[in-house]
């Protein structure tokens, strides 16, 4: 599959998003925040850092970029669409996903291996998983705090729209525990931690996170 | 020191507030500091922001709607941040009652 990667201005994570994806057997195609089209690819991955300097609020100034406009639209029309740390900060700001992120709670940016529980395994990402797997990945943010009304929070668990949640501790504040949530359709997934820093064991705590970019194949074969 | 500008242009002033059932750890972090500087009785902070529009022309409704249109589409989250839209008329009044007194 052709995978694309958008860099905004203040990306940090896109080469190693790049990189995870073709250690999936994917291509991966650069796409730029100013592209006014998604260049035909058949997902797209918004990466962590700090996108316009996280200015007014973490992925708020990002999310009205043109390629965004491009990737809401595809998101609707059902592509799959992963956003990780900032990437789902962004998703939160367009309201394709539920709920927003804030500050962690302790107020201290966090940056640890964090072990995880994948709660749902029937999205577009995470079908490489086993049920209820449970994985090691890189967690780095400031303001990763998962917040949503407790209606919306209700919603969330009994759709088994909750993607993962943090074991060992909550690292942020993240309500629930969640650290990463899929829209209805489960073409979109947003995820605090970092699993493509996790898919060679030279440089990270394992290849836990090769799944999320392994998934995206096994579900176009079968 | 704030910025002078010409009298009698609008200015309108968005103020966004998180949510009250939202933690503000920012304020919460103002508020651990205010004991520890000699300030006390203070038994609660909230930190929001302050957004001041420059509007060329007339303030009518229609201006004022469409600030509230970007207060809501990108100043604020509605998810996590209540705003309030309102307008200053008298910017001498607002020199006053600004900075420091040094």
């Amino acid at each position: 599959m052709k995978v694309g990667v958008v860099t905004f201005p203040g990306s940090l994570d896109d080469v190693d998003a790049q990189r995870a994806v073709r250690v999936a057997d994917h291509e991966a195609v650069a796409l730029w925040h100013g592209d006014h089209d998604l260049c035909g690819v058949d997902a797209v991955i918004l990466p962590g850092g700090f996108s316009y300097g996280d200015y007014l609020r973490c992925g708020a100034i990002s999310r009205f970029s043109p390629v965004m406009a491009e990737v809401i639209e595809a998101a609707r029309r059902g592509m799959p669409v992963l956003g990780i740390c900032n990437g789902f900060q962004i998703l939160c700001e367009s309201h394709l996903l539920p709920g927003a992120l804030i500050r962690n709670d302790h107020r201290k940016f966090v940056c640890r291996d964090q072990r995880l529980r994948i709660e749902n395994t029937s999205t577009r990402w995470t079908s490489s998983y086993a049920p209820g797997a449970e994985i090691t990945v890189p967690l780095k943010n400031g303001e990763g705090g998962f917040v949503a009304d407790a209606e919306t929070l209700d919603r969330l668990e009994g759709e088994g729209q909750v993607v993962a949640r943090y074991l060992d501790g909550n690292p942020n504040g993240s309500l629930r525990d969640i650290a990463g949530v899929t829209n209805a359709r489960g073409n979109v997934v947003g995820l605090m931690p970092h699993p493509e820093h996790a898919v060679e064991s030279l440089t990270g705590p394992g290849t836990d996170g090769l799944g999320f970019f392994t998934s995206l194949v096994e579900r176009v074969l079968a | 020191m704030t910025t002078p500008y010409t009298c009698g242009v609008p200015r309108v002033v968005v103020d966004v507030m998180p949510k009250p059932e939202i933690l503000d750890p920012q304020g919460k972090a103002v508020l651990g500091a205010l004991p520890r500087l000699g300030f006390s009785g203070v038994t609660d902070v909230r930190q929001g922001k302050r957004f001041e529009l420059e509007v060329a022309g007339e303030l009518t409704d229609e201006v004022l709607e469409q600030v509230r249109q970007m207060a809501e589409t990108l100043l604020s989250n509605p998810v996590i941040e209540d705003f309030t839209v309102s307008v200053e008329t008298t910017p001498d009044a607002v020199e006053t009652v600004a900075g420091p007194a040094s």
